[in-house]
């Protein structure tokens, strides 16, 4: 028994040895970097597009940046803070990963942000996670983002909405950060201009089953404000068509991204003339987007699974993980001193992406552009958003003075 | 315990109970009412999937965690039958021999060789759901898979007097609920292989030595319980569609169906889901930020005073 154990002792230091030595050698050609999304979970759909728009910004450079071969390590969670945590603990501890990419969804990134903390020699730049809190609240000296996030997002769809005609909504919105920021996007702009939103639904995430919700809507709102994303929003979609509803929709970014617009089943044509914010817009016609677009379609054919155009996940992990890469190019992969040059390069960068050039605040978060559009119907019968809009330069203050902003949470803002 | 006591916490429960029901009809009738009716139909897939898991988990003594897989199973395969052959029926109808097919399987070939061995069995059958949720995962991928109602049952029905609207599929759930109760209730107790079964579960070397293959009789059983969740899956793949992770929602709700409802009693099974259905759809109607803590509320009241269920006897 005792020598069993020490034998066991023995091999273990062996393989620790042999394992820093190698680790050693390797870092020299290679940089690791993390990458999680959620492949389960509610967001499942969209985390799988969001590891095609990384990996696509990889292969548009054969796997190198800075010199070295970009070796990917893959994680997964399933849009819960926790789960997202321990697969990033995973990926920095056991794999000692050099940078994280991820993660998708606003509850993790707050979450992440914060384990961001005890590793101040790891980089950690954002997946899509768009909440708030994660860059405005106790920012973390080393986490990046280089996406605007759900408020953001949302700048000028307010208006929109009011010159629909939309002059009272009711709110349906899943219970968790992302969507506070997104609906305090909306209705700072829509309340201040004179809208109103006289009932609030905060349904859990991952619910499934709206009837309830459904059955609350109030008969003298014109239109319903749906901030639910992946399976939520089909459902969603889905039970108040069945249901008899009728009321437009004004959609949150990811409640009629292409993930939705192209779920397995049959083509809601009710969704047509849906208005949303978001950084994407799929008709958007710059050559930038469009030469994004026609990698994306390229590298990943429909029949492979994917969607017929980038959905907002691609797009911004594609953004995300090239400012990694850019990054990695600019101090031409040197990560020695707990990466200090990396991050002095990240924080100063102008990121050329194919929605635009982006810059990053003080807190690390991306200045950039958002994009009011619209659903509609091409000649095959594909649904695709439209541009109607587009409003560059988006703070995270949303263009107002730092002491009228107020966070967004289920109750702020308010204007019943 | 005594009767004050009994008499006392009755009061407890039915007087806020009340209370609600009341103010709910005053508030607002049409919401109260449409809630109440979303309550039954969703506690109708609840039934239709967590009888299948009774019949394993309570009469066979089989803790079958990868029930909620098979529902997952059955509803991909529902939704693919369903859209190729454009026939509602012949997707229910494959959903459910799928689901009893891996059922068998399972059966014939794992458990048969730990029957008895709860914590072997319930490992096993963790596994086998990471495995099965894996493997559906990589040959489906993560897309939402949402089946079409049957274009009987599409749209709303209208004109209902007190509700206006309401969803035709949805309410054609609950007579499908009963029916597949009723049935059930009806194949236990007045059938000769129910009442095997039965028997088997009591003393299974006695059944045995009547002359009965006793594996046979518990791998139809397993088939069946399966089958219901295959089924469940091919019903719920219209109404909260597929996508990865409903495995572990249905599983989750089957246990607490069956926990409430007390283990192995289909009308136990039933009065689990109404509750469950109920509890959740007017929690996420009046108070949908804390919706989820009324489900376990129920929880924590039935195993403080019936800890065997509602309808539940001792083993």
């Amino acid at each position: 028994m005792k020598s069993s154990k020490r034998v066991f002792l023995r091999t273990l230091a062996g393989a620790a040895v042999f394992a820093a030595f190698s680790g050693a050698a390797f870092a020299q050609q290679t940089v690791k970097i993390g990458l999680l999304a959620t492949l389960e979970g509610p967001f499942a759909a969209g985390g799988a597009d969001g590891m095609r728009g990384a990996e696509l910004a990889i292969k548009q450079r054969n796997g190198m940046a800075g010199g070295k071969k970009i070796v990917l390590v893959k994680a997964s969670s399933d849009a819960k803070p926790d789960v997202a945590v321990n697969a990033t603990r995973k990926l920095v501890e056991q794999d000692k990963v050099d940078i994280m990419v991820g993660p998708l969804s606003g509850g993790e990134g707050i979450a992440v942000k914060e384990y961001s903390k005890t590793q101040p020699n790891i980089t950690f730049i954002n997946g899509s996670s768009g909440a708030q809190a994660t860059t405005l609240v106790n920012p973390s000296p080393n986490f990046f983002r280089f996406n605007t996030e759900g408020a953001q997002w949302m700048v000028g769809l307010g208006k929109a909405a009011l010159d629909k005609g939309y002059k009272r909504v009711m709110l349906i919105a899943e219970d968790y950060a992302f969507p506070y920021s997104q609906v305090q996007g909306f209705m700072s702009e829509y309340c201040r201009l004179g809208g109103k939103v006289p009932v609030k639904a905060w349904v859990p995430l991952g619910g499934k089953d709206y009837a309830s919700v459904i059955a609350r809507i109030p008969k003298d709102v014109d239109a319903l404000l749906v901030v639910l994303g992946g399976a939520d929003a089909v459902n969603f979609l889905n039970q108040y068509e069945a249901a008899g509803g009728d009321k437009p929709i004004v959609g949150g970014s990811i409640t009629v991204s292409q993930d939705i617009l192209n779920y397995k089943g049959k083509r809601r044509d009710s969704l047509v003339g849906t208005i949303a914010g978001a950084p994407i817009a799929d008709a958007y016609d710059h050559p930038d987007f469009k030469a994004f677009v026609s990698a994306y379609q390229k590298e990943y054919p429909v029949s492979s699974g994917a969607y017929p155009s980038p959905s907002l996940f691609a797009l911004v992990y594609y953004i995300n993980m090239k400012a990694a890469l850019d990054g990695l190019d600019a101090v031409k992969g040197d990560l020695s001193g707990g990466q200090a040059k990396y991050r002095q390069a990240l924080s100063k960068m102008t990121l050329k992406t194919p929605v635009g050039d982006v810059r990053l605040d003080a807190n690390r978060q991306a200045i950039g552009t958002t994009f009011i559009t619209e659903v509609v119907k091409d000649a095959q019968g594909n649904l695709f958003n439209r541009v109607l809009r587009k409003v560059d330069g988006i703070d995270q203050m949303l263009g107002m003075p730092k002491e009228q902003f107020k966070m967004g949470s289920r109750d702020e803002p308010s204007c019943p | 315990m005594s009767r004050i006591w009994k008499a006392f916490w009755i009061l407890a429960l039915a007087l806020p109970l009340s209370v609600f029901l009341v103010w709910g009809i005053w508030h607002n009738a049409k919401l109260f009412f449409i809630t109440l009716l979303n309550g039954l139909t969703l506690a109708s897939l609840y039934f239709i999937v967590a009888s299948g898991f009774t019949l394993v988990f309570g009469l066979m003594r089989n803790v079958n965690l990868a029930h909620g897989s098979l529902y997952l199973l059955g509803g991909y395969v529902g939704y693919f039958v369903g859209a190729k052959t454009g026939y509602f029926v012949l997707a229910l109808a494959a959903g459910f021999v799928a689901a009893a097919f891996v059922g068998l399987l399972m059966q014939v070939a794992i458990f048969r060789f730990m029957q008895g061995q709860d914590l072997r069995q319930t490992m096993v059958t963790i596994g086998l759901s990471i495995v099965i949720a894996d493997l559906l995962l990589w040959a489906i991928g993560a897309q939402v898979h949402q089946l079409s109602a049957p274009d009987g049952l599409a749209g709303p029905l209208r004109d209902i007097p007190l509700i206006t609207a309401y969803s035709k599929y949805r309410m054609a759930l609950l007579p499908v609920g009963i029916a597949i109760g009723v049935l059930l209730w009806l194949f236990l107790n007045r059938t000769r292989v129910g009442m095997m079964i039965r028997a088997g579960v009591d003393d299974r070397a006695m059944l045995a030595a009547t002359g009965i293959n006793v594996n046979l009789v518990f791998a139809a059983t397993f088939a069946i319980g399966a089958g219901l969740a295959g089924l469940g899956g091919v019903i719920g793949a219209v109404e909260l569609s597929m996508v990865p992770g409903e495995d572990v929602r249905l599983l989750l709700a089957s246990l607490i169906v069956v926990i409430v409802g007390g283990m192995g009693s289909v009308v136990g099974a039933a009065v689990g889901a109404t509750i469950l259905g109920v509890a959740e759809t007017y929690g996420l109607a009046y108070a949908p930020t804390y919706s989820v803590v009324f489900t376990f509320v129920i929880l924590v009241l039935v195993l403080a005073f019936r800890p065997r269920g509602i309808l539940g006897q001792a083993a």
